[in-house]
């Protein structure tokens, strides 16, 4: 039992990832990623959502009737990202305005309500806590890979601490705005898939139309 | 009716939601195969989007502000603080009426987007162009303009991506690129395009 506990966690950072795979949680991955800082906050904020609310709703997930889940499972979700709202308005305000409304989207990110789904309606508390940390970290290590490359070569700078001294402070590293524009992130996180599937093989998806070369006769 | 007028363009092409705030991306990328699909889909979000916001900017201003229940008596009563569960109860009540009015009354249209209404509860485009709508302060004019425009802006984005993939499948494209990757890069693509509106000015 340990030991499928253990793989609950690790199988979504790569094997099953919710971004690379289960296309789920992309909105955000995008948005909140040109600084490293905020990508974390996000990150943790987005795991906690997630392994609570499957907790939450895998206790109740007997005594929810089928019609009404989805409001069901709403009400659950969004109370959470209340108290996250909160907490980051009263302790970290200045994250808290640079992530805006994207703090609020959680209660739509498909991770939250696709584990809720998938996997909380029908399993114990426990694997369910389990399971959502699992895929919040799948989700947090997306959203910091490309937050570290879109800060070190946009700015310079990793959590705000310059690295690559840039021309405009007398180094020579001539910083790329690009990668700090929001199609940068698609950029990315597209190359990050095409690198995971190159790695693990069995991720291609397959062609709808093939080549063919056709012989000489 | 000018500034309205510029708050439209605005919200179609400047600041695109599924383009330039990546809102319902995951909708976006799993929806974007067929154009019929895709016009199917973009025609309800855009629906909902213009029923949602001005509903959830009267429930804002007379519900939730600060001092907004003096009428019943509250003054110092700011309930702000409920104003997700709120827009997201909005949300998920009015994608179910319209369900039940278009079954009742337009069969037909409800057939063609049957599958997708439910869906759109949870397409962050809508519960964003709500809170976009908070965050800017809004009023009730401004936030009707903002909510059809801004929804028009995501159809049309996500009708031009389907476009760009249904030629896209014959393409050779290496392997780990095939499906998501490569649909990834496009949009990225894409939305490069719609920041060359950026420069407009109304």
């Amino acid at each position: 039992m340990a030991h499928k506990r253990k793989e609950m966690l690790i199988d979504p950072l790569v094997d099953n990832n919710p971004i690379t795979l289960q296309v789920l949680g992309i909105c955000s991955a995008l948005a909140v990623t040109s600084s490293l800082k905020v990508a974390v906050v996000m990150a943790i904020a987005v795991t906690l959502v997630t392994a609570f609310s499957s907790m939450f709703i895998s206790m109740l997930r007997n005594h929810i009737p089928g019609s009404i889940r989805i409001i069901v499972q709403m009400v659950i979700i969004a109370s959470l990202v209340i108290l996250v709202d909160q907490m980051l308005k009263a302790y970290a305000f200045e994250i808290s305005k640079t992530l805006s409304v994207f703090v609020g989207l959680i209660i739509t990110n498909c991770i939250v309500m696709g584990r809720a789904e998938a996997f909380a309606m029908k399993n114990p508390p426990l694997d369910s806590f389990i399971d959502g940390i699992g895929n919040g970290l799948g989700y947090g290590l997306i959203l910091m890979l490309v937050g570290t490359i879109r800060e070190l070569f946009g700015s310079g700078s990793l959590f705000g601490v310059t690295i690559l001294e840039t021309v405009n402070n007398g180094g020579w590293y001539v910083p790329n705005g690009l990668l700090l524009l929001p199609p940068s992130a698609f950029f990315i996180i597209g190359l990050i898939i095409w690198a995971f599937r190159s790695w693990k093989t069995n991720q291609v998806e397959e062609r709808e139309y093939k080549i063919q070369t056709v012989e000489a006769h | 009716m000018e500034g309205l007028l510029s708050l439209a363009v605005k919200a179609i092409f400047v600041e695109n939601l599924a383009l330039s705030f990546f809102l319902g991306m995951c909708t976006f990328i799993a929806v974007s195969k067929k154009i019929s699909t895709a016009i199917g889909l973009g025609i309800s979000v855009m629906i909902v989007q213009a029923i949602t916001v001005p509903a959830n900017n009267l429930i804002l201003n007379n519900l939730l502000a600060p001092g907004a229940l003096a009428w019943a008596g509250f003054e110092d009563v700011d309930l702000t603080f409920l104003g997700l569960i709120s827009y997201i109860g909005v949300i998920a009540a009015l994608v179910q009426i319209l369900e039940m009015v278009l079954d009742k009354y337009f069969p037909p249209l409800y057939n063609a987007l049957g599958v997708f209404l439910p869906l759109i509860t949870v397409n962050c485009a809508i519960l964003g162009g709500s809170l976009f709508m908070v965050e800017r302060s809004y009023d009730f004019a401004e936030a009707a303009t903002y909510g059809l425009s801004s929804g028009f802006g995501w159809a049309l984005a996500i009708t031009a991506m389907a476009g760009v993939r249904e030629k896209l499948k014959y393409s050779d494209i290496p392997d780990g690129l095939q499906g998501l990757g490569i649909t990834f890069i496009t949009a990225g693509l894409m939305a490069m395009a719609f920041m060359s509106f950026s420069g407009v000015k109304l």
